[in-house]
């Protein structure tokens, strides 16, 4: 029966082509339309770390006091002093943790001909590894015993290792960072989150991969400079010291926290140290903190481009247009009909048999128009770079699922459509048409 | 007499048209949708290309940017020396007018925000403002116009490292920041203070315009505050702004790269973004708001063809059904134009109905989306000129079946079926 259906389906698109023609083409741009959409949004809200995301937590610490938190709906700033930072450090309250900063060393090839250049690094604690499940291609991250050492040691990336050593086992070799030799700790697999989940406020959200740790610590020494924002609400001194010294907010610090028991009692310890900060006299106002996990943070720093919901929203908005569009046509090519289907009722059809044929018919129209959805998404898929910067256009890709996605909305959506002329179709009383001929 | 006859010919449309309620309530809702939708897309357009066509405030041909890192070298005497080898060398270079060091630039996306008062003891800022620290050839190479005051002479020039700077006694600023800092009468020779407590900054120059590096909203409240300070930065990391001779960009930014190499090794410039014109940059800065704008046109035209195409199918349909009343009438004395009214009259009716929803919807979107996005409050206007669009739409779409529809000849009414 389906075959016939299906048959006679195909045979009644033919006998309007301007009519189905119409149709295809508003289903597959509405769809098309709003499966790019979807897809840039599902890429720039990923989850790049979905087993730890609820574990591992950025405490903020209003040290600006609350007349600059009333400018963030009372938020405390997004990144902590070096004064906050370490004294979280220091503390070691949570199993795991680490302060970091993105910097920008120059890496200095041995070869004389080649020409130095800047990998995308960060400065942070031996914890970090092990915290962000960081894949090792060889060697590992550095020890506890090197933060506290400040040594100059370093973990690279992949892409890093390939262009210096050609990607052979370089653990134990020397890598020249701006004139000074590091240690090579530890080569990391291919490794890519993106967003980059612990530094959303310096890179929007989306980076080139990282490349190159080195410790924390080693970097303060060498008075390496933040190459992300650095906001101060005075005067930040006059020297490096006076720097560090300042309120000046520029570092993000992360802690592990496994349990729930483990996050409340870290958000007491916060509270306690603010109030501590208090009675010292460094903070005038009553304890202001913050304690957000990974999904949290990046909800709160807007990860997601204001674009990308905004052509989310227009283009299932247009997707409904297509869709009331095609209830229409669909009314007007089943009305037109009627004189066939009273024919077909008188002759022994159920009112199931006209549902059926109908719907298949629809569900033929859903098929074609998601087809050419899918040519048009393939389409679209080279304009995303045109709207979005490349850090974000790169992880937007025509896949199998995405295909599959714009098939299955297309023809869902077309037989949704259906049902109000299929419903009016299957309502034809077979004796008014056969009387009226 | 003919208002009269289009007012006869109401009563019966509605009366049909209540025969067709599904296919109304079709027409009228996608009408309302498309204008609902059409009317806040056309507006984040021009809302968009407000914020693209901003002018920088500089002469934008022949400007070329390089962003330059020195590799090895913390010291300020050193570093201060490589910026001068560099500057020497650049505006030495054939195809050169002139070159400056800086921080940062219009739309560069990055650079520094100073909070600037006028009573240096007050707690809260009067502004904000974008800081470029350059020297005395920054106005010439960035072609700002100078529209009162002078210029840094080169003894006021300094150098400091970012992190230890102290404000200094001269600067430049825009005019945005002037009329603001000094509501009444001109900031020429007035004090300003960029850092609570500090020395005063006297104004020697006043800038017609500068934009800050940044293009998002973010920064619209001091979008046009620049203050230029005469001091080099003696940071790991600068910046060169380049001024071609005329015509001869193309060929400078082929060459300064390699005359920057050939001076010293020892820096990065990176591969993207390390060498732009000032075109790129500007391409660069407003992709997002060029992309959006794009899309939401391309959009609208669609969404507006496949309301049109709706309309033509579904009146066609009721063309076709109708044949033989529309025989009948003719038959009975009425003209042509007669049936080419009361298809056009009848498509204006549900249109009103279709445009007033969509206005309300518009509205509404406009409000939720204020809510969610940074968006501005539509103008009744868009609004207003939706609804003409959509009804001439509408009856554009509906001329052709009501064109065929007053072709039926009378002797339809005789045919059976």
């Amino acid at each position: 029966m389906f075959a016939y259906y299906l048959h006679l389906g195909l045979r009644s698109l033919r006998r309007n082509p301007v009519l189905t023609a119409l149709m295809v083409i508003a289903i597959g741009f509405g769809v098309s339309s709003s499966i790019i959409s979807y897809a840039v949004f599902r890429a720039t809200s990923n989850n790049p770390i979905p087993q730890k995301s609820a574990q591992l937590y950025l405490p903020q610490i209003d040290n600006w006091g609350p007349e600059k938190a009333a400018e963030n709906n009372g938020d405390p700033p997004n990144a902590l002093s070096y004064t906050d930072a370490i004294a979280l450090m220091q503390a070691h309250r949570a199993p795991r943790q680490t302060a970091l900063f993105p910097i920008a060393p120059s890496v200095v090839p041995d070869d004389p001909n080649r020409l130095p250049f800047r990998p995308t690094s960060y400065a942070a604690y031996a914890d970090l590894f092990t915290m962000f499940d960081v894949p090792f291609e060889y060697g590992s991250g550095w020890s506890s015993l090197e933060d506290q050492e400040h040594a100059a040691v370093v973990v690279i990336g992949h892409d890093l290792n390939q262009r210096l050593f050609n990607g052979v086992n370089s653990v134990g070799r020397a890598i020249n960072l701006d004139g000074r030799n590091y240690r090579i700790t530890g080569v990391m697999d291919k490794w890519d989150p993106q967003p980059l989940f612990f530094d959303p406020v310096n890179t929007s959200g989306f980076s080139d991969s990282v490349q190159l740790f080195i410790p924390f610590m080693r970097a303060i020494d060498l008075q390496f400079p933040t190459v992300g924002n650095t906001d101060c609400n005075q005067d930040s001194g006059s020297s490096w010291d006076a720097f560090l010294r300042s309120e000046c907010v520029w570092i993000a610090y992360w802690a592990e926290l496994p349990t729930g028991a483990e996050a409340k009692s870290y958000r007491q310890f916060l509270q306690g140290y603010a109030a501590e900060q208090q009675r010292a006299g460094r903070f005038q106002w009553a304890p202001n903190i913050r304690l957000r996990n990974v999904t949290q943070w990046l909800i709160n720093q807007r990860v997601v481009p204001p674009e990308s919901r905004i052509s989310m929203l227009v283009s299932l908005g247009f997707l409904l247009i297509c869709l009331v569009n095609t209830v229409g046509l669909l009314l007007a090519k089943c009305l037109r009909r009627a004189p066939e289907i009273g024919l077909r009722r008188a002759l022994g059809a159920s009112r199931k048999d006209i549902y059926t044929q109908f719907l298949i018919e629809a569900g033929t129209v859903g098929v074609a128009g998601g087809v050419l959805g899918v040519l048009l998404t393939g389409l679209g898929m080279l304009g995303v770079g045109l709207v979005f910067e490349p850090h974000i256009a790169k992880l937007v890709t025509l896949d199998t699922s995405l295909a599959m996605l714009t098939l299955l909305v297309a023809v869902i959506a077309t037989v949704l459509a259906a049902f109000y002329p299929t419903w009016r179709a299957a309502q034809v009383q077979p004796a008014w048409q056969l009387k009226s001929n | 007499m003919k208002p009269q006859i289009k007012l006869m010919q109401i009563q019966p449309i509605l009366a049909a048209l209540r025969r067709h309620k599904a296919g109304t309530i079709l027409i009228t809702l996608q009408i309302a949708l498309t204008l609902a939708i059409v009317c806040n897309a056309i507006f984040i357009i021009e809302q968009r290309i407000t914020r693209i066509s901003r002018p920088s405030g500089m002469n934008e041909s022949d400007l070329l940017a390089v962003e330059n890192s020195w590799v090895g070298a913390s010291n300020a005497t050193t570093l201060t020396a490589l910026n001068r080898a560099d500057l020497t060398a650049l505006r030495q270079l054939p195809g050169v007018r002139d070159a400056t060091l800086t921080n940062s630039f219009p739309l560069r996306v990055g650079g520094r925000v100073t909070s600037v008062r006028v009573d240096p003891t007050t707690k809260k800022e009067i502004t904000q403002a974008a800081q470029y620290f350059t020297d005395d050839h920054a106005l010439v190479t960035m072609g700002a116009k100078l529209i009162t005051g002078r210029n840094f002479r080169t003894d006021e020039v300094t150098v400091a490292n970012s992190n230890s700077y102290k404000p200094p006694p001269v600067i430049i600023i825009t005019k945005a920041l002037a009329e603001r800092l000094y509501p009444h009468g001109s900031a020429l020779g007035k004090p300003i203070y960029l850092v609570k407590d500090s020395a005063p900054s006297t104004v020697i120059g006043i800038v017609e315009r500068l934009q800050v590096p940044w293009p998002g909203a973010w920064t619209d409240a001091f979008a046009g505050n620049v203050v230029l300070t005469p001091i080099q930065l003696t940071d790991e990391r600068n910046v060169y702004l380049v001024r071609a001779q005329p015509g001869q960009l193309t060929a400078i930014s082929k060459s300064v790269p390699l005359l920057l190499l050939k001076t010293n090794r020892m820096r990065v410039i990176p591969d993207q973004r390390g060498i732009r014109t000032f075109a790129e940059v500007r391409d660069q800065a407003y992709k997002a708001d060029i992309g959006i704008a794009a899309f939401m046109g391309a959009i609208s035209v669609i969404m507006l063809m496949v309301t049109a195409a709706g309309i033509v199918g579904l009146t066609s349909f009721w063309v076709g059904q109708r044949r033989k009343q529309i025989g009948v009438r003719r038959a009975l004395g009425a003209t042509k134009h007669d049936i080419l009214s009361y298809f056009l009259t009848e498509n204006l009716l549900i249109s009103v109905g279709g445009v007033i929803i969509g206005a309300l919807l518009a509205i509404g979107l406009n409000q939720w989306m204020m809510s969610e996005f940074e968006m501005e409050r539509l103008s009744l206007l868009y609004v207003l000129a939706g609804m003409c669009v959509l009804m001439l739409l509408g009856q554009g779409a509906v001329l052709a079946p009501a064109l065929r529809a007053s072709r039926v000849s009378p002797v339809e009414a005789t045919r059976v079926s």
